[in-house]
């Protein structure tokens, strides 16, 4: 596929369709990709890589890159595709300036679930019918690609592209997934058992912001937990429950536009299972507003700010100046 | 010096007899996926993997450090010093990149003006260090002449599955052998021999292993300036990973809890990556993310060998290389700065 999306760019950008590429570029080793832009067919062909590692979500980027001159193409895998329309319904992204090319996706794996399994010095990975061959220094190993991927991938809701301007590959269905199963597992934990969870799974936490810096649902442009006036501002946690304030407080502010994108996990240095907080709010919408999902559509309302004076309000109760 | 040797299936006992003296340190597995170094306790084994996500530095330089309490009464102000006296420790398993570290940090913390609750961590501790036996595809400790097999600080360690050896180093290490001497026997140089032979020949494979930095001292400004930056700091998310998991990154800031009549300052740690890092009255004096980037590096490659007769902070011991949320690491910006010169 990867040469496919090559071919495909470099016309787009011979055609003048775009001016330049966002994508994967290749690392030292199969698996270390970073996301980069490319200018021309030449860069494209020496260095674009498109393979099981290439999990980042290219969509948080545009927020940027569409402000520049010119039109950006994009590939966008199903999951990334939410965030792309999440981003545009909060005006954050120049859909005129982007170009977006959906690409199928079977789910990427995660180096560190190798790594669990006491593989390293890993010099290869080649994906051979869905099992994974490694080449490492300590010789070599096979792993069915389902016990290599990411969780996320694992419980994937969605191969349904729900925004691009062309597609390569075939596109899918939104998925009944496994993903809420955790959750409801928490759920059904009594109080001190949730809160040991939370607890021992925080307690880790470097506050290296990576999570709210990848996330696509994060774009303020001041965080309140930058700023030095908003009583916010810690470096460190006064107590052993602060440190769990950062994370409790972004999962609600991103409530209702979280895509369930999964990239805050991914980061985690430590290995939070962030997401599980964002599912439970999506859960919780699905149950008490109806089947809700952040990022299907452009445009649409997340149920907490579905609120219209005409139908939802008791008038004298918002009406400015309180109560007549 | 003298090598001394235990059982490897004895060396529980040997925790147990440092334990009984001094808190005793140990890398121990806390989840799947990571190992960290824990007070030992009983029942407690040395973790498999091949190095703890958080760096060893946190036992000289913790994330969190209380300065002083200050606290109003009326008209007066009464400030009480928070800080603490270190009791003896002993680090047990820490791998060569981590003991180099503490070199890297020394000629920052330990030079006038002393930083002395640094000083007295180091101080009271003894650092026993272990051989890496596996060392992975993100190592590269030899690119600034660190041998993973001969790990230095008080007392190295080796083991070749049936035995564990060890050599003191210093007089402190000599010190903690003696005091456990009951349960050593004399070891043979020959068997270590035998598994530092072993590891050198892995430590050869490596990928990373041809991997030499640039003598950058004279092209201070001509790196500063170079153009290779922007591309490489363009898709920095500007997290803290690759700083927190360093093990030589040693910026820090100084703030205070309020409360009310109250104030606790601290310290802690910060990184180069945030944007208000070294925020002023004017502002910041870097203010795009290409800056702050170029800084991490800079001074990594530049400055601190500038100050220090060529010693790099770098030691090679990958954890920003399996941490970066976008995979950019100190690997990558030494082989582009290379490509250019």
């Amino acid at each position: 596929m990867q040469e496919e999306l090559i071919k495909r760019a470099v016309e787009l950008m011979e055609d003048g369709t775009v001016n330049r590429v966002l994508g994967w570029q290749k690392g030292q080793f199969v698996y270390d990709i970073t996301p980069a832009v490319f200018t021309s067919a030449d860069e494209l062909k020496e260095n674009f890589v498109y393979n099981d590692f290439c999990g980042d979500n290219l969509s948080k980027y545009l927020k940027d890159e569409t402000e520049k001159e010119g039109k950006v193409l994009v590939f966008l895998k199903p999951c990334d595709t939410y965030s792309f329309n999440q981003l545009l319904t909060e005006y954050k992204i120049h859909r005129e300036n982007v170009y977006a090319i959906g690409i199928e996706c079977y789910g990427k794996a995660d180096v560190e679930l190798l790594r669990r399994k006491g593989i390293d010095g890993i010099l290869d990975v080649k994906n051979e019918n869905g099992t994974l061959k490694i080449a490492t220094i300590y010789g070599d190993e096979e792993v069915p690609m389902m016990e290599a991927m990411a969780e996320r991938c694992v419980n994937c809701k969605s191969k349904k592209h729900v925004a691009y301007d062309e597609l390569i590959g075939e596109d899918g269905e939104v998925l009944d997934s496994n993903r809420f199963d955790m959750v409801e597992k928490l759920e059904q934990m009594s109080a001190q058992e949730r809160f040991d969870f939370w607890q021992g799974e925080l307690s880790r936490c470097i506050r290296c912001n990576a999570c709210r810096n990848v996330c696509p649902a994060c774009t303020c442009e001041k965080c309140v937990f930058d700023n030095p006036d908003s009583g916010l501002y810690n470096k460190a946690a006064a107590d052993s429950f602060e440190e769990k304030m950062f994370h409790i407080i972004r999962a609600y502010h991103v409530a209702g536009r979280c895509t369930d994108c999964g990239e805050c996990s991914r980061v985690c240095p430590e290995h939070i299972p962030l997401h599980l907080l964002n599912r439970k709010f999506i859960k919780d919408y699905n149950e008490l507003y109806g089947s809700f999902m952040a990022g299907a559509e452009v445009g649409q309302v997340s149920p907490m700010v579905d609120f219209t004076m005409d139908n939802d309000a008791e008038p004298s109760i918002v009406q400015k100046g309180g109560a007549e | 010096m003298a090598i001394y040797k235990l059982p490897y299936s004895d060396l529980n006992q040997l925790f147990a007899a440092i334990a009984a003296n001094e808190k005793l340190y140990l890398p121990v597995d806390i989840s799947e996926d990571e190992a960290a170094f824990r007070l030992w306790k009983e029942g407690d084994q040395m973790t498999k993997k091949l190095n703890t996500l958080r760096s060893a530095k946190d036992f000289f330089f913790p994330q969190v450090q209380p300065l002083a309490k200050f606290r109003r009464q009326g008209q007066t102000i009464e400030i009480m010093d928070d800080r603490t006296e270190s009791e003896d420790f002993v680090i047990f398993g820490a791998r060569a990149c981590d003991v180099r570290s503490f070199d890297v940090l020394d000629r920052v913390f330990l030079e006038e003006p002393v930083d002395t609750q640094y000083q007295t961590r180091r101080q009271h501790s003894t650092v026993v260090s272990l051989a890496c036996g596996r060392p992975g595809e993100t190592c590269f400790c030899g690119s600034f002449g660190i041998d993973a097999a001969k790990a230095g600080g008080d007392v190295q360690a080796w083991h070749d599955g049936d035995n564990f050896y060890l050599e003191p180093l210093t007089d402190k290490g000599v010190k903690l052998i003696d005091s456990v001497s009951s349960l050593l026997t004399a070891g043979d140089q020959e068997a270590v021999d035998q598994v530092v032979e072993k590891i050198h020949t892995i430590l050869a494979r490596l990928p990373l292993a041809g991997l030499k930095p640039q003598d950058l001292r004279d092209k201070e400004l001509e790196t500063f300036n170079s153009p290779k930056w922007d591309e490489l700091s363009s898709h920095c998310i500007g997290c803290g990973s690759c700083t927190f998991v360093c093990p030589t990154c040693q910026c820090f800031d100084i703030e205070d809890f309020k409360n009310g009549e109250n104030v606790e300052r601290y310290r802690c740690w910060d990184s180069c990556m945030y944007n208000e890092f070294t925020m002023m009255a004017a502002g910041t004096p870097r203010k795009t993310q290409k800056e702050r980037f170029r800084q991490r590096f800079m001074h990594k490659l530049v400055y601190y060998p500038i100050k220090n007769d060529g010693m790099y902070s770098c030691v090679g011991c990958g954890r920003c290389l399996r941490k970066c949320p976008i995979q950019m690491n100190i690997v990558k910006v030494m082989k582009a700065l290379e490509e250019e010169a």
